[in-house]
């Protein structure tokens, strides 16, 4: 058990009340629009899939021909499942709509029901095999084990090439790693579409497709066996095609994504009304998959300092927390971020970095957080680094923290080697031994530095929170609340693919999620899926 | 004094280095004199191999230490001297108030599908770096900071509606020298864009750049890993202040 800071819960309380009313303009905006994302992610849980010669899915074909001719805002799905009634599958009818050979129309009476009844059970195929490929984790687990030890280890792979990111990820894997993030392609969240197949070249990292999840999924089971624990696969929920990513990765049994409520929008300037809406999307779709998400707090410490800007950390997890059960998470799926970001010149900068961490941990008890290791800091000087990087373990480890990405000396300089990633697990795996009981020891006075800073960064977030409630989320990002960057609600990419949903809006995978990822913040824990 | 060196361990002229390195074999005896044959060829005399560990299947790493047998004439090291004096952040505005009298307007921005901010930002932002304000804090500069992922295209029109005295331009991700292509189509932009006298100064920044490219890459300057705001200014009002004023 962690150290209990002395935090008032009326204040704790209030902290949750404001994050709630600050969300719910943002959820009702979710709730009355819808995306091309949105829409193609329906398609693809209906089981269409592959791409036109260019590469371009036809997913992304099929939608932007209904979208031409009676656009977004009844929802794709009466005028897609009508048109099929004279074709014999989607692939059929997204050929021909591509080469402009059907009209689409919103149907009525008897064809509209029979439309939607060929919707539904063509969408229920997409969530029998998320459902599945949930039950096969369970029974994995079950089989396999978990992890011995918490926090979880988590590596990074990144070659471009997901032949040579398999065995990089196995050998991480019998190195220590328990869960391996494949990075993906600089620059694929800007893109409008999924790519397809295995992928062999990148920049800086692997694209994001179904055929590479299902590869890299079918190598982990293989090394789970062979070390005797479920070693648990990672990727990106984000950018402009979050929805349809989650989607893919509920049917190829991703454990983990990285999905934050507004990185989009703050760091690759995605319009953010865009973003809210493929975010509740795409995490209702996680929690139906049982998928732990991963939010991205650590971001706005590489921009901001960490110190002046620790409260807009918590600000995030209390609005991330919101979000999340607002789309149906339980806080065991709820990976919120943080990060050990603080300039280590900053006098007492441990003892800081300590009581930020051990505030996160106190406030959001049953999540897996995930703690993120220096970068900002991280100089060239490898052998500081090293350093650096061991009191990161021993502040993961001091304030249990759940889900530790190893830091990398070399951070900063290279794509980690072989050696560097080595050398890094050889730091966590010392530190996780030497201290494994240390957090019983460990009791920072009532009184103290830690306490009395846990509470002050606290307060300024409840301040920031009463400010964002008073202004409106949209204004605070517009303004530049988090991370610096300002970010006005009809700015950014992805804008002209937003619609207001119709009156006669109809969904059948939003339907189908609106009734199974109940609100954790109204129902009571049982009714959950 | 002797303007020849070695590198120093604990002693002068004892010419000792470490160095780490990673062999794709098995560790066994044979790995370690394959290691301690490649110090050899690398120019270490009397290498000892303090450390050896095996790396996964089929990998070891090893520390080496040992005396560099090269030497380093200290005359014949080429290095781009900083050719414009340092100045305050007093001094920038002073100059720019007095000589140019106007503001001098800056436009920033990370180009191409680089996403990293931290160096544009560490050099704009009023947060700024190192101890340092970032030249949004100066008063005689105009900043327009177009963050991350600008497409060239946008970059010049922006710099053309502002009337932009300097572009600043960092780049981070330099995966396939994609920084190298950004730089060299940015600069091209620019030339198709404007002519001679109307082109803003272009002036690039990352970790990964090589100081002596620059007329390689077509741009003016280039600013590599330790650069502070106020090393910017100071070259700005260099260049655009006061040596035009005496070429003037």
């Amino acid at each position: 058990m962690p150290a209990e800071l002395p935090l008032d819960p009326a204040v704790v309380a209030q902290a949750r009340r404001l994050a709630a009313k600050a969300a719910q303009p943002v959820v009702d905006l979710a709730r009355s629009h819808t995306t091309v994302s949105v829409e193609r992610a329906t398609l693809r849980l209906a089981g269409l899939t592959g791409a036109d010669p260019d590469g371009i899915p036809w997913v992304n074909r099929l939608a932007d021909a209904v979208q031409a001719q009676v656009g977004i805002e009844h929802g794709i799905a009466l005028p897609v499942f009508h048109a099929l009634k004279d074709f014999p599958d989607l692939d059929r009818l997204a050929h021909a709509a591509a080469a402009d050979g059907v009209r689409f129309a919103l149907p009525t009476g008897n064809d509209a029901r029979a439309a939607r009844e060929r919707a539904q059970a063509a969408v229920q195929q997409g969530f029998d095999r998320i459902d599945r490929s949930r039950g096969r984790r369970d029974q994995l687990v079950a089989e396999i084990g978990d992890p011995s030890q918490r926090p979880w280890i988590y590596l990074i792979v990144a070659t471009g090439d997901i032949y040579e990111d398999i065995p990089q990820a196995q050998a991480a894997a019998k190195a220590g790693a328990d869960v391996i993030a494949v990075i993906r392609s600089t620059g694929q969240s800007l893109l409008d579409y999924v790519p397809e197949g295995a992928t062999r070249e990148g920049f800086a990292g692997t694209y994001a497709t179904g055929e590479n999840f299902r590869l890299m999924r079918a190598a982990l089971d293989e090394t789970s066996r062979e070390v005797g624990r479920y070693i648990r696969l990672t990727n990106y929920a984000s950018g402009l095609c979050m929805p349809e990513i989650a989607a893919l990765a509920g049917m190829h049994r991703l454990d983990m994504m990285l999905n934050d409520s507004m990185y989009g929008i703050l760091f690759r300037d995605i319009n953010p009304i865009r973003t809210f809406v493929d975010q509740r999307f795409s995490r209702q779709v996680h929690a139906r998959a049982g998928i732990i998400i991963n939010t991205g707090e650590d971001n706005y410490l590489t921009t901001a300092d960490a110190v002046e800007a620790a409260h807009t950390v918590t600000v995030s997890q209390l609005l991330n927390e919101r979000f999340a059960h607002e789309a149906g998470l339980p806080d065991p799926l709820l990976g919120l971020g943080h990060a050990f970001e603080i300039n280590p010149e900053v006098p007492e900068s441990f003892r800081l970095e300590l009581a930020h961490a051990l505030l996160a941990r106190q406030l959001f008890p049953d999540a897996p957080l995930k703690w993120m290791p220096p970068t900002k800091h991280m100089t060239g000087d490898v052998f500081r680094g090293n350093l650096l990087d061991g009191f990161f373990n021993l502040a993961g480890v001091m304030t249990g923290q759940s889900i530790l990405l190893v830091g990398m000396m070399t951070e900063a300089v290279v794509t980690p080697w072989l050696s560097d990633r080595d050398i890094a697990l050889q730091n966590v795996r010392y530190v996780l031994s030497a201290c494994a009981g240390l957090a019983e020891d460990f009791h920072p006075p009532k009184d103290g530095f830690i306490a009395n800073r846990a509470n002050q960064v606290l307060g300024e977030a409840v301040e920031l929170l009463g400010k964002i409630v008073d202004d409106g989320l949209l204004n605070a990002i517009a303004d530049g609340t988090f991370g610096i960057m300002k970010r006005p609600a009809d700015g950014g990419r992805g804008l002209d693919g937003v619609a207001q949903r119709a009156p006669d809006y109809w969904n059948p995978a939003a339907e189908e999620l609106d009734r199974t990822s109940p609100d954790q913040d109204a129902a009571p824990k049982e009714a959950a899926r | 004094m002797s303007r020849i060196v070695r590198p120093y361990g604990d002693t002068t002229g004892d010419g000792m280095v470490q160095l780490s390195f990673t062999l794709p074999v098995p560790h066994d005896k044979r790995a370690e004199g394959a290691a301690l044959q490649l110090a050899a060829k690398m120019g270490l005399d009397g290498a000892m191999l303090v450390h050896a560990k095996p790396i996964g299947d089929g990998y070891t790493f090893f520390v080496v230490y040992g005396a560099s047998t090269h030497l380093v004439n200290l005359d014949e090291v080429k290095v781009v001297e900083k050719d414009y004096p340092h100045l305050s952040p007093k001094e920038v505005n002073d100059a720019i108030r007095e000589r140019l009298g106007r503001k001098l307007c800056v436009v920033g921005a990370c180009i191409g599908t680089d996403a990293h901010t931290v160096g544009i930002d560490a050099i704009l932002n009023i947060k700024g770096v190192a101890g340092e304000k970032g030249l949004e804090y100066y008063r005689e500069l105009r900043v327009v900071n177009l963050g991350a992922q600008v497409a060239v295209p946008d970059l010049v029109n922006r710099a053309v509606d502002e009337e932009a005295d300097a572009v600043l331009v960092s780049q981070v991700v330099t995966q396939k020298d994609a920084h190298l292509h950004n730089t060299r189509e940015m600069a091209a932009a620019f030339r198709e864009a404007l002519p001679p006298g109307r082109r803003p100064l272009l002036v690039v920044g990352g970790p990964r750049f090589d100081e002596g490219a620059a007329n390689d890459l077509g741009v003016d300057r280039i600013f590599t890993r330790g650069t502070t705001p106020s090393d910017v200014a100071s070259y700005l009002v260099h260049r655009l202040v006061t040596s035009r004023e005496t070429a003037a």
